[in-house]
């Protein structure tokens, strides 16, 4: 078999039953894999109703049928389940090597069901698959946890996926973690391993992921590389300077969003760029599996090193928080990688509990540590630390500041979408972009559909980034053709080198299909709205399709993008338009049964 | 007229971060640009107070340019 491993491993942790079952690889191919496969499952096997931390939500962690082929960026998998922070269908994406260790076993897919009775971890060994107890493990920061497993089993190669601390103790900001710094960092996904008793999933293989036409994808190959090295984002900008390049540069249109979106320019943005992390913090890159790329970065800080920081986790706990000390947001960043949190969301619900401290909600004697206040760098440090090990207001903390917010009866002051964190791009001043928040199938997310790409960074073509007009049909270009990546089991990142054409090369090559570029698009958008209907059902509907008020209302109040708020209200009556919805937000009859949904 | 440069990424390289220049009337970034000796097309993003611009933009006083080569996203 090409491409997928054609093997379903189903893991009942409730019963303790372990069963392989074949891949319907029509059903395979019509989804891609990965994040369209998983979501396929997990829509068709559990009440979109159910509750995210109860034994009846499944988690499922799945490859793409490019996944640990020689394709390049094929290291990924995602993790899908009901989120518990957004309620919605969750997908949380990660590198590293865990993914194509999985496939190297023979699996496509793990479907975890059920409560484990102990704190458990699954050990797969090829064929062998076995549940065993991890009351050890327990509490053990990721680190920590990671050796301690590759001891037990007796193999340093093993591949290691475990939470930390805030998964076992269920907050919705929790993340999942691979290779001690690779993270499935959205939506909550660490908690429902948490909620299960499941500490890891550590995992060796032996096999191979062969394509279905070898001289083809070898001359295929060798172009697709010719094409990444010769970009200048993907042969120079990230290899050089990690994701955190972006720093300046979004601080120099005026949308680094600053003090939890009170403002949109940090005047000290340079002390925190991807330039002065290269000049003083640096140690090496840390590339994912079969990545041309190597944005990851390895990191020092006095005594601590580790992996990261990447430019989502500088803004939050930077210029989000006022913070321009990148010592301390590299450690507040290794806490979130020991404790298992995703740094999008702890920094930015600091931010939101600074600006609740700011205007008096939260008092000084609530708090039994640091005062939050905007600019301290102890404050993000030891707060994150706190929200890790769920201590004292820390456990407040860690609900993520939607949750927090709400319960000092502002939650307009969370900067989130569908309760999930925005990441670090000022919608007011990228209309596109803001859209795509608005509408993210996962809530408050970047990696949907970039449209910073051609909003600010003129790839592949530059757009007006205040303008409305086509900015629908990009939004949905976008995030089609982003489920397709994500299903196939690459890097989003190729997008800046590859385009739908090169994708559908690899996966016919690969998987041995005839699949036009539409063909593939098709897919994707078959995807989005699978997707969607999850969450119409989850009792989410297009009332939740907004941004928060601030950003809907008060007008940027500095720098180079002033004056400019976000226009929603014109743009997804023409987004829902452009998806065949109705003026609801529902998907037509006709829309589902052309897609064959 | 004072025209404020920012460079950022490698074009910081044998150059400077940020400098101010005394330049005159009618100057376009263009000129700015050969004085560094950076070509317009090794430049991905070219900012005038961080407004898109083209090289034939004519610069005013008080005016800052941010230039980056080919970067990346996050």
């Amino acid at each position: 078999m090409a491409g997928y491993c054609g093997k379903v491993l189903r893991v009942n942790l409730s019963t303790g039953e372990i069963k392989k079952e074949p891949l319907d690889l029509e059903v395979a191919k019509k989804f891609l894999g990965g994040r369209g496969l998983g979501s396929y499952f997990l829509a068709n096997e559990i009440d979109p109703a159910v509750d995210p931390l109860s034994p009846e939500n499944k988690i499922i962690f799945a490859t793409g049928p490019l996944t640990g082929s020689s394709a390049p960026t094929s290291g990924r998998y995602m993790v899908v389940t009901k989120s518990p922070l957004t309620g919605a269908i969750a997908c949380s994406n990660s590198g590293g090597f865990w993914g194509a260790e999985l496939k190297f076993a023979g699996y496509d897919l793990i479907i975890v069901e059920g409560k484990a009775a102990n704190p458990s971890y699954i050990y797969i060994n090829d064929d062998t698959v076995e549940i065993r107890d991890a009351q050890n493990y327990w509490g053990k920061l990721v680190s920590e946890t990671t050796e301690l497993l590759q001891k037990e089993v007796g193999d340093p190669k093993a591949r290691v996926l475990t939470i930390g601390p805030a998964g076992e103790k269920l907050s919705p900001i929790a993340a999942v973690m691979n290779e001690k710094y690779r993270a499935a960092g959205r939506s909550g996904v660490g908690a429902v391993m948490g909620s299960k008793n499941l500490k890891a999933i550590v995992v060796r293989g032996s096999g191979k992921v062969e394509p279905a036409e070898p001289e083809k994808t070898k001359e295929l190959l060798s172009r697709l590389l010719k094409k990444i090295r010769e970009d200048g984002v993907t042969g120079q900008g990230l290899p050089n300077y990690g994701t955190a390049v972006l720093v300046n540069i979004i601080n120099e249109n005026g949308i680094l969003p600053t003090n939890n979106f009170q403002k949109a320019y940090f005047p000290t943005a340079d002390a925190i760029s991807g330039e002065t992390l290269a000049e003083k913090y640096l140690v090496k890159k840390d590339p994912c599996y079969r990545c041309p790329i190597a944005c990851g970065r390895y990191c020092k800080v006095d005594d601590e090193e580790g992996g990261g920081p990447e430019y989502e986790t500088i803004w939050a706990y930077g210029a989000d928080c006022g913070v321009d000390d990148l010592a301390a947001i590299i450690k507040a960043n290794n806490l979130c990688n020991e404790y298992g949190l995703d740094t999008i969301s702890a920094g930015a619900t600091i931010a939101c509990a600074m600006e609740l401290y700011e205007k008096g909600y939260i008092k000084k004697e609530e708090l039994d540590g640091p005062e939050l206040k905007f600019g301290s760098a102890e404050a993000i440090v030891e707060w994150t630390r706190k929200m890790g090990a769920g201590e004292g207001f820390g456990a407040k903390l860690a609900l993520g500041s939607y949750r927090l917010a709400e319960s000092y009866g502002v939650p307009e002051l969370s900067m989130s979408v569908k309760k999930q964190e925005l990441p670090a791009y000022d919608p007011r001043g990228v209309q596109g972009h803001g859209l795509q928040y608005a509408t993210s199938n996962r809530g408050g997310c970047h990696v949907r559909g970039y449209l910073i790409s051609p909003e600010v960074l003129g790839s592949p073509e530059k757009i007006d980034r205040f303008a409305l007009e086509g900015k629908a049909n990009w939004a949905k270009l976008f995030q089609d053709l982003t489920a397709v990546i994500d299903s196939l089991g690459l890097c989003l990142f190729t997008s800046f080198a590859l385009n739908a054409d090169d994708y559908r090369e690899l996966f016919n090559y690969i998987v041995g299909e005839n699949y036009t570029t539409e063909d593939i698009l098709t897919a994707g958008e078959r995807i989005w709205n699978l997707e969607r209907v999850f969450n119409l059902k989850a009792g989410i509907d297009s009332s939740q399709d907004t941004l928060p008020k601030r950003l809907l209302e008060e007008p940027i109040p500095d720098g180079p993008s002033k004056g400019h708020k976000h226009r929603l209200a014109e743009l997804l009556p023409e987004y829902y338009k452009v998806r065949g919805w109705d003026e609801k937000g529902v998907p037509t009859a006709e829309k589902l049964q052309a897609l064959g949904l | 007229m004072k025209i404020e440069i920012r460079l950022f990424a490698t074009f910081r390289e044998g150059r400077f971060k940020k400098d101010v220049w005394e330049l005159p009337e009618g100057t376009k970034v263009i000129d700015v640009l050969n004085r560094l000796g950076i070509k317009p097309e090794e430049i991905a993003i070219l900012l005038v107070n961080g407004l898109d611009a083209e090289p034939d933009h004519v610069l005013k006083d008080g005016d800052y340019i941010s230039l980056f080569p080919p970067v990346g996203g996050g």
